[in-house]
């Protein structure tokens, strides 16, 4: 099949015309930018008009109590509802979830009770026959996995030493590669994924027939795309011809994976240099100006800033908020050494101004040190006015992922359309450490969760045994939290599959098997006092501990110190260990991350007392942060004992969250003389020294 | 040799350029009525280090530091020039920037001794933060108990090695915010050919639990912090006075 269809005139032909590659095309056509702001264009009026009417039904949102309007009948689907406008005459790229603004889709197949209680505890009631039909005639995911799951599971996710899982909701963090909508046109991935039908191996077993009914529901979902779109008064069935095709064809097909998922993560891929490239033919023929360019992208990303999702108020307390991870990653380096950075990705970042600060879509800066120097002072600059931009090390993952992989959530690096993620949740390993000390009894509820291992007796900890005991528990929570995983995600795959972001994978892809880590530092911490410390258990009537008292002095977590932090590698390299031990579901690749950013404060309520001095119910901190006040050294003390942590182990990400007032980063103009020489000179004695600052890269 | 060390920051951004490793020495012969490091003034409490060991420090976290380097503030660094000179001898065998934040008060150009080894630290310092308090003597007295006239000298001791300068100066409501003052500071300093920056700084009073916790009496309890706007209004009458010497040259 090697068509050159007309709208691809002007590009360089390459293996992208051949089979789907964005990767190709990309790298054949993209032109890294290597200038200023200057040529960035203002918001027009209608993005204006449109921005303000957001705005106010943010307003009426946030009055009516955090929803304006839910759907309690309809069951989201790619063509379940019928068009739906902020304004019809002004908006540039059009599309919502349903029918209307900030009316969040009703979607059950994750599960129908949290369906019910998102909309029962928001103020509506579902409509019963949905109701009946979900718990009578069609299955859920969350009942798939409950059928499935053992006592012990059950017993593991009560007592929090799992948490997290997503058993009830969709799990999120895969990415469909929305570039190839506006690539290809979706006949021709229909016409690419019959072909994938075609060539499975004919001898039947279980995995070839799963893989074909999966492909036959990627075409389908294709189909209902095209119907999508075309409801809109689109043809998206061939490729895009320009800029406001290739962003609104790409954000139709976003859209459908919105549509039809509820995941705990939506985010949007790495799309800003495969847009440049028809940006760059358009300005280069004319038929488009900058402000148009601009435009197009302010209202794709206020399309964005739109997305929701029917939850429930506990669910917003856990995430601290109402987060859809729209994550776009932008920039980075190309394996060919050259940087990535296009107008594009200027553009992206402009709607910060355009439109204001916001927290999603959560634009992710791919850092290099590679980047051009006017691209990061650009980055500096909108931060400090906004406060609104993720940077990740591309130095670090590009070894890893290549040049075409994207941050799905916050963190999860995975190449697009070509590996997926299995989301999984976190391991409490302070919990296991109690556990490892009480014999398998859980501290808060005084139950038997774990094997009756032995529990340690003695009245002072001894480091030895108390590791010995350690490496054991960690090696039974990696066996039941992997098989626990195992289920959850054979049940997504059959209840709650992600259609159009599998279609818009390649056939073989490769899964990623995520877990994670909780209360590392607390685990850290803890063995050190228990090897550097003397730490005396306290137990209650029945024997089991309950509290600690720590005598002297012991290393913490935190300060650049390698007595505990090769502790803190030693636990996350052993626990990743254990989990590589499993089997995991569809040959899945085991990794973790530890990276709880706000959940955190969860997890420490349901753990008791642990032998670093923290009292029982206390918050954790937050990913690989240390703990609250023990970092004594500076940030980069406690960023150094952070970066020690075996990435090789952790390659789903590691997080430090660290905020700064913004005094305490840097002189501005105002009060500082940068070059005193050239401020006489110019005669300009108000202006700032912002300017001759330096971008100081941080690796 | 070691330092009589009062603590370590490994993330400065605010005492010099880039991001910098900064020491804390103990010891300052001046009492400022508004420091914010009265922890400092003695050696009390500090911890003896070895200058090896801060190379030994700066150099595993160096990716942090690559357009920073150390700075060594106090207390009054220039009361351990043996270390310094030791320290910052290291700090040039490894390519780090070197930068000294000091109030000059300890300077005596009378004393040979000194003179001849503030010579030699020189040559391995790349940048001094000059503090001067008050332009005017016998305001600086009040304000810190000493006067000004060996740190003026100084200044010009700096100067006239062509040693890199930033001056530094703190915008205190009621001590140091007359405007004939301020323009005075700026005459002085556009005297000196190799000022480079001029970093003025508003009054804050972070360092009031400091007081309280050392159980001294903290003299400016009254005194509010200085605005952004205010220490911007005294970095413009400073400049004034700046350009008006340079004009005049």
């Amino acid at each position: 099949m090697e068509e050159f269809y007309k709208e691809w005139e002007g590009f360089e032909k390459a293996t992208w015309v051949k089979e789907v590659n964005v990767r190709s095309f990309i790298m054949h056509n993209y032109i890294p930018y290597d200038g200023d702001d200057g040529f960035l264009a203002s918001a027009t009026k209608d993005t204006k008009d449109l921005w303000k009417q957001v705005l106010e039904l943010s307003r009426l949102e946030r009055e009516a109590g955090g929803v304006l309007d839910m759907d309690t009948k309809i069951i989201s689907t790619i063509v379940s509802h019928a068009p739906g406008y902020l304004n019809k005459y002004k908006e540039k790229i059009v599309g919502l979830q349903t029918d209307k603004p900030f009316k969040r889709a009703l979607m059950p197949y994750g599960g129908i009770r949290l369906a019910e209680r998102a909309c029962r505890e928001n103020g509506y009631k579902i409509n019963p026959t949905v109701k009946e039909f979900f718990e009578v005639h069609r299955k859920t995911h969350n009942a798939g996995v409950f059928d499935a799951y053992t006592p012990e599971m059950r017993a593991c996710r009560s007592s929090h030493i799992i948490t997290g899982l997503p058993d009830a909701y969709g799990r999120g963090r895969i990415i469909g590669d929305y570039r190839r909508v506006a690539l290809y046109g979706v006949d021709r991935l229909i016409e690419d994924k019959h072909e994938q039908k075609e060539t499975t191996r004919s001898a039947m077993y279980s995995q070839v027939i799963r893989n074909r009914e999966e492909l036959s529901e990627q075409i389908r979902a294709l189909e209902d795309l095209k119907t999508m779109a075309a409801s809109y008064g689109f043809d998206i069935s061939r490729p895009a011809k320009d800029t406001a095709e290739a962003i609104q064809w790409l954000y139709f097909g976003y859209l459908a994976a919105v549509k039809e998922q509820n995941g705990a993560a939506m985010s949007l891929g790495r799309t800003s240099t495969f847009l440049d490239i028809y940006a760059e033919r358009d300005l280069k023929r004319g038929t488009y100006t900058e402000r148009q360019i601009q435009e197009l992208v302010d209202h794709f990303i206020m399309k964005l800033r739109l997305i929701k999702f029917a939850r429930t108020p506990e669910y917003n307390a856990l995430f601290s908020g109402d987060p859809q991870w729209v994550t776009e990653s932008i920039g980075g380096v190309a394996v060919d050494g050259r940087h990535m950075i296009t107008k594009m990705s200027y553009r992206y970042l402009h709607t910060l101004t355009n439109l204001g600060a916001a927290p999603e879509p959560n634009l992710t800066v791919l850092w290099s040190v590679h980047l051009p120097e006017n691209f990061k002072r650009y980055c500096a600059k909108t931060s400090i006015e906004t406060s609104s931009v993720q940077y990740e090390n591309d130095d670090l993952m590009r070894v890893t992922h290549g040049d075409d992989y994207a941050i799905a959530c916050c963190v999860s690096s995975m190449r697009v359309g070509k590996e997926m993620q299995f989301f999984g949740a976190r391991a409490n390993l302070a919990k296991c450490l109690l556990y490892a000390i009480n014999g398998g009894v859980d501290e808060m509820t005084g139950k038997q969760v774990a094997p009756e291992y032995r529990p340690i007796t003695s009245e002072y900890l001894d480091y030895d045994e108390v590791m010995r005991r350690y490496d054991e528990m960690m090696k039974w929570l990696a066996g039941v939290y992997v098989n626990t995983l195992n289920i959850i995600h054979y049940m997504h795959d059959k209840y709650c599959y992600e259609k159009i972001q599998m279609a818009l994978h390649d056939r073989d892809v490769r899964r990623w098997f995520a877990t994670g880590i909780a209360g590392l530092s607390v685990v850290a911490d803890s063995l050190s006092a228990i090897k550097y410390a003397k730490v005396k258990v306290l137990r209650n009537e029945a024997g089991l501990a309950v509290d600690y008292e720590v005598e002297g002095d012991f290393p913490k977590y935190g300060n650049d110190d390698d007595r505990v932090d090769s502790i803190a590698y030693n636990v996350v390299h052993r626990f990743m260990e254990h989990i590589r031990k499993n089997h995991t579901y569809r040959d899945s690749i085991p990794t973790t991350s530890i990276l709880t950013i706000t959940s955190n404060v969860v997890y420490g309520k349901h753990t008791g007392a642990t032998p670093d001095g923290r009292k029982a119910g206390e918050p954790f901190a937050p990913g690989a942060n240390p703990m609250h006040k023990r970092d004594s050294h500076g940030a980069v003390a406690s960023l150094a004992s952070v970066a020690k942590l075996p990435f090789r182990d952790a390659q789903d990400g590691i997080s430090n969250t660290f905020s700064i007032i913004p005094d305490a980063l840097g002189k501005d103009g105002g009060v500082f003389v940068g070059d005193i020489s050239i401020e006489l000179t110019d005669g300009c004695i108000d202006c700032g020294a912002v300017e001759d600052m330096e971008v100081n890269d941080v690796e | 040799m070691y330092g009589i060390v009062h603590s370590r920051e490994s993330f400065g951004t605010v005492d010099g350029p880039g991001v910098r490793y900064v020491l804390f020495l103990g010891g300052c012969p001046l009492r400022c009525l508004y420091c914010h490091n009265p922890d400092t003034w003695t050696g009390e409490g500090c911890e003896r280090v070895e200058a090896e060991e801060i190379i030994r420090e700066y150099k595993k976290n160096k990716a942090f530091y690559r357009n920073g380097g150390i700075t060594v503030t106090g207390g009054e660094p220039l009361l351990q020039l043996d270390f310094l000179i030791e320290l910052f001898a290291l700090a040039k065998k490894e390519g780090i920037h070197t930068c000294i934040d000091t109030s000059g008060a300890v300077f005596d150009r009378d004393n040979r001794v000194q003179t001849e080894k503030l010579e030699r630290l020189l040559g391995f310092t790349d940048l001094i933060m000059l503090d001067i308090k008050h332009i005017d003597g016998e305001k600086h007295k009040i304000l810190t108990g000493k006067g000004n006239e060996n740190i003026l000298e100084f200044a010009r001791f700096l100067d006239a090695r062509g040693k890199d300068v930033w001056i530094r100066h703190v915008v205190v409501e009621g001590y140091t915010d007359d405007e004939n003052d301020l323009f005075a500071l700026g005459e002085f300093i556009g005297e000196l050919k190799t000022v480079k920056a001029l970093d003025v700084l508003p009054y804050h009073t972070l360092g009031v639990a400091k007081y309280d916790t050392l159980g001294i009496n903290y003299p400016l309890r009254d005194t509010p912090s200085c605005s952004k706007e205010k220490a911007a209004w005294a970095r413009g009458k400073i400049m004034d006075g700046l350009a008006k010497k340079r004009k005049n040259k």
